[in-house]
């Protein structure tokens, strides 16, 4: 956190409680540039050597690493069911990542048996069912076709899910929230296979099923797979790691995601949706009335602020940058706001470019702390116009046994200490 | 240009331009599947029970398989623990603690086939015979009050099965009402 000496900028307050135009750490930084040139220019003896390395330092290395100093930079919360060790999720430590792109290596997991060791030198998909041709594809021939790169978010439908509970739990962002990444995604469009196999004009479904030992499946309306669908090959530059689907996998923008199916082995296009156990059973969204929504498959616009949020402390009155993420899978983020005050008085935050569609968009503000216990939050609004509920909100229209599609605006309170709490507000 | 000129070539750009995103040309590096590869590969089976293979099962095979297979993790009689619960909760699912069971959630008999065939036991998917399954979804099914202890569970009588809450389900994709 970049906290900054005093400055009085009554003119650049954006909203109650200390919040400024952001444009005010433009204006600071001439100042201070300047001042340190003056330093600079004072400065006379030399008093001791720069800080460097004595000689050389370590050699190359086939395959970098972070620095040793960021071994705490991990996957968070990782739980698995009982009796079993890949039959759960880990989740992304969001608040000590800047930017919106997740190292694949901190990328959220969700299995539902474990992650399988696949030989990209056997492994085939198959495309049948109301097709002319069903077709088997080798990883080898997918290489070689045609491919996009996108940059999208993906998110498991029960990312925030502890929020649905009675009391704020004590999570830190990544804790709560870090069902989410983002990356680049390169592969095929799923169109061009489908259409080489000759898909049945007329088929509305096809059913996308994987090669773990639970053989995880889902039903995908032929809309989307025509649409932007990909068999992805490759994140963020490399070959999709084994926990994100390795050697190929499914990927669906903007929606839920266990519908990306990993270590995709087999589509199958059918006149109805299979009705497997994850989208009954599983992956649908009991209402307090006792119904149940089924095919909930955009996940909805959302945010939170990863600085300040719990477990960073916050070390003293002054200027912070208040720095967040949001995203949508209906669309682009159009805007975030900030408050400082609960939620009484909002202001814009800049989004960082680039801001794009279904993927996950940096945002950050200028928040001038004057030490008294505060509450910020952020709320986002997508390019459908749809807009983060709060909390209160979207319980009163779901209920809280729904465990999925949790969207609400996030709430971190600040005491005067600078510890920053998870609360309802 | 006229009016109507301009349309006509815009509609023929447009039509030009449909054309070309429908037909993009790939490698067609596709090989053709067998119809044996096929019957192998295809395990999913959809509410109306096709693709379900020939065999049967009733509740009492089921008890004793499920005493042998299942019970570790699901629980005597499928009361849960360690692993889900998967009978019981009826009546549950406006409370403040639903409990979501085979029996109290599940819409369709025939994702208890699917699913128990495609990955259980979890250690070791694929490993129960076709009539193995038919007679522990039996036995699960029985459990909750579904079926009958000696009603016959195959590849007709299966689909046929209503599940209490099947009703009880809101399509939020559209397409899916039609």
């Amino acid at each position: 956190m970049g906290k900054r000496s005093d400055v009085s900028v009554p003119d650049l307050e954006a909203a109650g409680n200390g919040l400024l135009d952001r444009r005010i750490f433009l204006k600071q930084g001439a100042l201070l540039s300047a001042g340190g040139l003056v330093a600079a220019a004072g400065g006379a003896a030399r008093a001791a050597d720069p800080p460097g390395a004595p000689g050389p330092g370590a050699g190359m290395s086939d395959y970098g690493g972070p620095a040793p100093y960021e071994s705490k930079v991990k996957r968070t919360l990782i739980r698995s069911q009982a009796g079993t060790t890949g039959s759960g999720a880990s989740r992304t430590p969001l608040e000590m990542l800047e930017g919106t792109l997740t190292p694949s290596g901190l990328h959220f997991e969700r299995h539902h048996s474990g992650v399988p060791d696949i030989d990209p030198a056997t492994h085939r998909v198959l495309i049948h069912g109301m097709v002319k041709r069903p077709l088997t594809f080798t990883v080898d021939a997918l290489s070689r076709y045609p491919m996009v790169s996108r940059v999208h978010f993906l998110e498991c439908s029960g990312n925030s899910a502890s929020m649905y509970g009675a009391a704020p739990p004590a999570f830190t962002c990544g804790q709560i929230h870090g069902l989410v990444s983002g990356s680049e995604w390169t592969g095929v469009p799923l169109r061009m296979l489908l259409e080489e196999a000759g898909i049945d004009p007329r088929a509305p479904w096809l059913l996308a099923e994987g090669a773990d030992a639970a053989a995880m499946s889902r039903s995908i309306p032929v809309a989307k797979a025509m649409d932007d669908a990909l068999l992805a090959l490759y994140q963020n530059g490399e070959r999709l790691r084994p926990e994100n689907g390795y050697p190929v996998r499914l990927f669906l923008p903007g929606y839920e995601g266990n519908m990306s199916v990993k270590w995709l082995r087999r589509i199958k296009v059918t006149a109805t949706p299979t009705m497997t156990k994850d989208e009954t059973s599983r992956y649908t969204d009991l209402q307090a009335d006792g119904k149940a929504l089924m095919f909930t498959y955009p996940m909805d616009v959302k945010s939170a602020i990863t600085r300040p949020s719990p477990g960073l402390r916050m070390p003293g009155a002054g200027l912070y940058e208040v720095s967040g993420l949001a995203w949508s899978g209906a669309g682009t983020v159009s805007r975030v706001e900030i408050s400082a005050d609960g939620g009484r008085t909002w202001a814009d935050a800049a989004l960082s470019a680039p801001v794009l569609p279904r993927a996950l968009t940096r945002f950050r503000a200028a928040w001038k702390w004057n030490g008294a216990p505060a509450v910020l939050k952020s709320r986002a609004t997508d390019s459908t116009g749809a807009t983060q509920p709060e909390r209160d909100k979207l319980i009163a229209l779901h209920g809280s046994n729904v465990i999925f599609h949790y969207n609400a605006i996030q709430a971190w309170s600040v005491s005067a200490d600078g510890e920053v709490k998870n609360v309802y507000a | 240009m006229c009016t109507r000129r301009l349309v006509a070539v815009l509609m023929a750009a447009a039509l030009a331009g449909c054309a070309a995103a429908r037909s993009v040309e790939g490698p067609n590096l596709g090989q053709p599947a067998t119809p044996a590869e096929i019957a192998a590969w295809d395990i999913s089976i959809p509410p109306d029970g096709a693709g379900l293979p020939p065999g049967s099962g009733t509740a009492a095979l089921g008890a004793v398989v499920y005493a042998e297979k299942c019970q570790a993790c699901h629980g005597d009689k499928g009361a849960g623990q360690p692993n889900d619960r998967l009978v019981g909760g009826h009546g549950t699912l406006t409370s403040a603690s639903p409990v979501r069971t085979i029996g109290s959630y599940w819409p369709y008999a025939t994702t208890v086939f699917d699913y128990v065939r495609r990955s259980m036991p979890y250690p070791t998917p694929r490993t129960l015979s076709d009539a193995d399954v038919y007679a522990v979804t039996a036995y699960l099914l029985h459990l909750n009050g579904i079926i009958a202890e000696t009603d016959v569970m195959n590849a007709e009588t299966l689909p046929r099965v209503k599940m209490p809450n099947r009703d009880n389900f809101t399509l939020a994709y559209p397409a899916a009402s039609r």
